[in-house]
């Protein structure tokens, strides 16, 4: 059973999150730091969590720890990286005449356990050279190739595309 | 603000990828690419809405190409799930 | 520095160009949504960076945009592909004289 996605119930620093989480999206969009918005939007904020709390179960997936925000610098770093050469791989593929792609499916396993560690994997597969996920069941992600080329060993690059991934999703998420 | 020339070909760039889109849309064939098209499309537009608030120097559009990119994804969303549903 | 922005806004473009051409040159499904999600994915978030750029007063809002534009893309993106691959849409194979092309959707079905 260890392979199905349980969120872990809610403690009270994922509440903390959650509201730290909404604060930030709040003064984000206001912009100026007033008095009176910051009291507003802690008032806010506080009503949000209370009522949505319940329906973000998602986010028990979110590891509570000090070193996360470091792994999650590290994460869009390494992301960042990898859809830049996403890009420039996909453009090279549009602009030749020949249009050299030769698609195939591979299905890969996680070792995330929560549902959003999965969600972020399974988008960062998507914006990775040459994949897109297509499906997730339980700890196994589909990922369809843009280019099998014949000789290449597509699970082991799966495989290596997703550990590359996970070893930095790991020191946040669950 | 006045555009120079530069940018007045980024904005003949971004209306050209909108109606290559649009064409996709119109071609089809099948439903899956059509919400393809649409989904491409209101990307694209998302970022025009804010290239347009700065062309007016009005921060108001931003809210507007926040919006607009929410509803997108919710209908996008929406879309897939119904062509999905219809063949179970 | 508004040289500096327009070269952002340029990329940008271009790739949101591109992403639109790879829409109308792939062959199926599939590979419309990689071209389509991955090209402009980019193109819009280089876009707002030239947004940022001229209007640095601006930086909260156009990171809110870009940061939901990251996220929901790919979630995008991947229920469609989830929505035919249920309808049990195959990817499309090259015709072709590889003998290792042929052996690919047999594959596929076991996954």
């Amino acid at each position: 059973m260890d392979n199905i996605s349980r969120e872990p119930p809610l403690t009270l620093p994922h509440y903390l999150f959650i509201f730290a989480t909404v604060y930030l999206l709040w003064l984000l969009l206001v912009g100026e730091p007033s008095p009176q918005e910051l009291i507003l939007g802690g008032l806010v904020s506080l009503v949000v969590t209370l009522v949505s709390a319940p329906h973000l179960l998602i986010f028990g997936g979110v590891k509570l720890r000090i070193d996360a925000p470091f792994h999650l610098l590290r994460y869009l770093g390494y992301f960042f990286v990898a859809l830049i050469r996403a890009n420039l791989d996909m453009a090279r593929r549009i602009l030749s005449p020949s249009l050299p792609i030769n698609p195939r499916m591979v299905e890969v396993e996680t070792g995330l356990r929560s549902t959003l560690g999965r969600l972020m994997l399974a988008n960062s597969i998507t914006l990775t050279p040459g994949t897109l996920s297509v499906d997730v069941k339980d700890n196994h992600i589909l990922v369809h190739w843009v280019d099998a080329s014949p000789g290449v060993d597509l699970e082991a690059a799966t495989r290596e595309i997703a550990a590359g991934f996970e070893r930095h999703l790991g020191g946040f998420l669950r | 603000m006045t555009l120079n020339p530069l940018e007045l070909i980024v904005v003949a760039m971004l209306g050209v990828a909108v109606l290559l889109g649009l064409l996709r849309l119109i071609l089809g064939p099948t439903a899956p690419d059509r919400i393809v098209s649409v989904d491409t499309i209101s990307v694209i537009i998302t970022a025009g809405l804010t290239g347009i608030a700065a062309w007016f120097g009005s921060a108001l559009y931003l809210d507007v190409a926040l919006i607009y990119g929410i509803l997108a994804f919710v209908g996008v969303v929406a879309l897939a799930r119904t062509i999905e549903g219809g063949r179970q | 520095m508004r040289l500096l922005a327009d070269l952002f806004l340029l990329i940008g473009a271009a790739f949101a160009l591109l992403g639109a051409l790879g829409l109308l040159r792939m062959p199926d499904t599939y590979n419309r949504i990689q071209a389509g999600t991955k090209a402009v994915t980019l193109g819009a978030l280089s876009f707002i960076l030239g947004i940022g750029l001229l209007y640095p007063e601006w930086w909260a809002k156009l990171l809110v945009i870009a940061g939901f534009i990251l996220f929901t893309n790919p979630v995008g993106s991947s229920s469609i592909a989830r929505a035919i691959h249920l309808a049990g849409i195959q990817p499309w194979q090259r015709a072709s004289s590889d003998p290792l092309a042929l052996k690919a959707p047999q594959e596929d079905k076991s996954a």
